[in-house]
């Protein structure tokens, strides 16, 4: 028999509360947090001049991490294993709530919670169809018309050139933002992380990067469709 | 005023049950709102009909025992109030309420509007308590609590245990009331001793009664007649999580006689 502190012991108690999975959900999350950041971050050179050799900041950035491959592949598989574990969570968590609640209300009137956090079923399976559309666009290129590997200036401006393609990615990232919206103060709530002194700031500086996000990332295929950056 | 009526009526736990629509004439704005359904339940016995059978006791917001869905929302339109301290001056004339029995697995409905709740029962028996030798009352001050925890610990033993949160939850969730309990023993010194295995014991059995899981959105907090507040539910988690991975295995070595 397994000792009740075993180290398997010890992580199948943890994962098999419902706190446990929100814990895994809020770690997983965290990761993609700071992903969707770096990920903004670096794409917003596509506003950067070329640098002194022609080459523009973009592309450059692009060849960098390509060159560094333990780097790309590192941080491939953290993302791929959080994505895995951020679905299969809230896949379980799903499955409770179905069956916590088997006859529904005639009625039911929600009083303090946000469109964003009623809809977390929502708009975290359509971030995924677009993260897969996403990757097969802009990464692999087999949803690209022209893709040319390591142009990524060049894909992008011929990507988003396309103005559905570029709705879609527009619709996709206020998804993103609706998600970010509730889940980034959601997490910190999850992992135990409440104070009065501190929560009302944290909520709002949530809703803030989930605004950010949005902009910054809506701001590209805008920037393309209107002919700002060519 | 008068009022339409929309009442889930179920004969028994096996019954499939269904709203049943009541008109109410001459109802005063000055009923609380269990006393306009013992007016509807008068003139249901008088016609030979079944009464409407809803919990209540006290019926002055303090035991816990009364609670159905308004509307759509838990214990009505009102805030911080149960529903026996609603008063009919809430509604309007001509108002159509529908009247349905808190929703959830694991409080199944026994009878129109009452539920079993013995699933709280259940969790509080799995560590809502502290292990403490009984027998005359400890001096004042013997042990000393400081004033913020003291005042978050009566704030979370406001908790009557109505089940209003679990109703108000669109996953049927019981953290809210688990979390009241586990806050108001974990932050007086009296519940240290048991503060990792109560919070690891009565988590567990609100997984096992069927309650669902906390997506942290709120809507238990707003209808809580008692203000109980979300910060427990993070210490609840603080205190699960915490246990989870501390945990250690009793030794045999140290006082084992």
């Amino acid at each position: 028999m397994t000792s009740p502190a075993s180290p398997i012991a010890r992580t199948l108690r943890f994962y098999e509360a419902p706190i446990g999975k929100k814990a895994v959900m809020a770690l997983s999350g965290l990761v993609l947090v700071a992903f969707v950041l770096g990920h903004m971050l670096g794409n917003l050179q596509l506003y950067l001049p070329p640098g002194p050799d022609g080459k523009h900041a973009l592309d450059a950035y692009a060849e960098a991490l390509q060159h560094n491959a333990p780097l790309l592949w590192g941080a491939r598989a953290v993302l791929t294993l959080s994505v895995l574990a951020h679905i299969l969570s809230a896949l379980q968590l799903a499955q409770l709530k179905i069956a916590a609640r088997p006859i529904p209300y005639v009625r039911h009137t929600p009083i303090a919670s946000t469109y964003a956090s009623r809809t977390m079923y929502w708009s975290g399976p359509i971030v995924l169809a677009f993260l897969i559309y996403h990757l097969l666009h802009f990464t692999t290129g087999q949803a690209h018309p022209n893709f040319q590997p390591l142009q990524v200036r060049a894909n992008v401006i011929n990507g988003f050139s396309v103005w559905y393609v570029s709705l879609f990615y527009i619709a996709a990232m206020a998804m993103l933002s609706t998600h970010l919206y509730h889940g980034v103060w959601s997490m910190f709530q999850s992992l135990g992380l409440a104070h009065p002194a501190y929560t009302p700031k944290l909520k709002l500086g949530a809703k803030a990067f989930a605004v950010l996000i949005a902009a910054g990332n809506i701001s590209m295929p805008l920037a393309v469709l209107t002919g700002l950056v060519k | 005023m008068r009022l339409t009526l929309n009442i889930w009526r179920q004969k028994s736990p096996v019954d499939k049950g269904r709203m049943v629509p009541y008109t109410l004439d001459n109802v005063s704005e000055h009923m609380s709102f269990l006393e306009m359904l013992d007016v509807l339940n008068e003139q249901l016995i008088t016609k030979g009909e079944e009464p409407i059978a809803f919990d209540h006791d006290c019926r002055e917001g303090i035991c816990g025992s009364c609670g159905f869905v308004i509307n759509g929302v838990a214990h009505g339109p009102r805030r911080g109030t149960t529903v026996c301290q609603l008063h009919m001056r809430s509604f309007n004339d001509n108002d159509e309420l529908f009247l349905e029995p808190w929703r959830a697995a694991a409080f199944p409905v026994l009878k129109d509007l009452i539920v079993n709740r013995s699933s709280f029962d259940r969790i509080i028996g799995a560590g809502g308590y502290i292990s403490a030798p009984t027998g005359s009352a400890p001096d004042g001050n013997a042990i000393l609590v400081p004033k913020p925890e003291s005042d978050m610990a009566m704030s979370a033993a406001g908790c009557i245990g109505c089940g209003a949160c679990v109703a108000a939850c669109p996953n049927a969730s019981a953290a809210l009331f688990t979390s009241a309990k586990i806050a108001h023993l974990g932050l007086l010194p009296q519940g240290q001793p048991e503060r990792h295995s109560r919070a690891l014991h009565m988590v567990a059995q609100a997984h096992e009664e069927g309650f669902g899981n906390c997506t942290n959105i709120g809507e238990c907090e707003a209808v809580c007649p008692k203000g109980i507040q979300l910060e427990n539910i993070a210490r609840m988690n603080r205190d699960f999580l915490t246990g989870a991975v501390l945990y250690r295995d009793p030794q045999a070595e140290a006082g084992a006689g």
